[in-house]
């Protein structure tokens, strides 16, 4: 006779369970881990770059870096102070999380306070594979246009914060920064989410740029930065420490 | 998308909980999916039909229970089904909501023989 066994387990895939494994390694080594997500282009390493300088003497920082090929954007962190591991995805579109294993095993957690992984320059694969991270950032950029969240509804609906780069762009490139953010700011999600329009004045330039978009990326790591809170606060279900005044 | 690593860990959860009742056979798997699901039913089928060969979960039917997308206003409270392009809450305008139902994917229950 048939019969019915009740299950109710949630399908995670192969990737999700190491995902989890990865971030219990953070949670041990009390480091907060950000996945920096974004389309090519877009500045992630530019970004990053200027998050290290600026963080410099207050956080140890590393960096894991995944692109199909070279180790320019390793080799950028590095010279900006990081300890920056590079992994070659050697073709795959995202990083996943056995590849931020190997990393990991390269990295002295114990002698670290903050990891960044770069994610490969894509906007849709990359929303997909959990790495471990307690919060992710997608920096969007004005030369991609306004349409980017109506368009990858999974990445902008996923991640913790999104950050707007290029900005010194805009009286160049046509882009309705209501439209764009009227979706972000109706865009439902488990977790709060703020657009960080990063308040600067440069000049064209790409030191510039990134370094304006820095701002946006200090307030995602509020946790760690915070003297108020506790200094390595990590509970990836608690939205305290990415609670924005709404807009 | 990327379904099949998805539809493997779907087998591994199903040969597990039979096997753990001593069941000798995997007729049907009930799975729930959400709409904002970003889960293909037709690919994991496709990925099933491939590697549940040779198990005992050969040939069981997959049937997949739609979840429609539930929004639950932070503003007032109130919850909503959202049109498809437009998230704001039909109550009170407001713009701030989250995601009540609607982005499951989960194994609900599998039928066996002894």
């Amino acid at each position: 006779m048939p019969k019915r066994i009740p299950v109710v387990e949630k399908i995670l895939s192969a990737n999700d369970r190491l995902a989890l494994k990865n971030q219990s390694r953070f949670d041990a080594a009390k480091v907060f881990a950000i996945n920096v997500m974004a389309s090519p282009g877009a500045g992630k390493t530019s970004l990053i770059e200027h998050t290290i300088k600026g963080l410099e003497g207050r956080l140890r920082i590393g960096m894991i870096n995944g692109d199909i090929a070279t180790s320019f954007d390793a080799d950028r962190a590095k010279a900006a102070g990081a300890t920056a591991i590079q992994i070659n995805t050697g073709g795959n579109c995202h990083l996943d999380a056995v590849m931020v294993q190997l990393a990991l095993s390269q990295l002295d957690l114990g002698a670290l306070d903050l990891v960044i992984i770069e994610n490969v320059g894509n906007l849709v694969c990359p929303a997909d594979f959990k790495l471990g991270t307690h919060k992710s950032v997608l920096v969007a950029s004005i030369p991609e246009g306004d349409d980017k969240p109506y368009k990858y509804p999974g990445m902008y609906r996923g991640v913790n914060a999104v950050v707007i780069n290029k900005i010194d762009l805009l009286p160049y490139v046509p882009f309705r920064m209501d439209f764009f953010k009227k979706y972000r700011s109706a865009q439902p999600r488990r977790d709060p989410v703020r657009t960080l329009l990063p308040d600067w004045g440069g000049s064209i330039g790409l030191a510039g740029m990134a370094g304006g978009a820095g701002e946006g990326i200090y307030r995602v790591l509020r946790p760690v930065l915070e003297p108020g809170l506790p200094r390595k606060y990590v509970n990836p279900n608690c939205c305290n420490c990415l609670c924005f005044d709404r807009s | 998308m990327h379904e099949l690593a998805v539809t493997e860990s779907l087998l591994e959860i199903a040969v597990r909980h039979a096997q753990a009742q001593n069941a000798s056979r995997i007729t049907d798997l009930h799975l729930v999916l959400g709409q904002w699901s970003s889960i293909v039913d037709d690919s994991v089928q496709f990925f099933w039909d491939i590697i549940s060969d040779g198990t005992i979960a050969k040939g069981a039917t997959l049937h997949f229970r739609r979840v429609p997308v539930l929004l639950t206003c932070q503003d007032c409270g109130k919850e909503y089904q959202p049109a498809s392009e437009e998230f704001a809450c039909p109550n009170c305008g407001g713009t701030h909501a989250r995601v009540k139902t609607g982005e499951e994917f989960h194994l609900e229950a599998i039928d066996v023989e002894e």
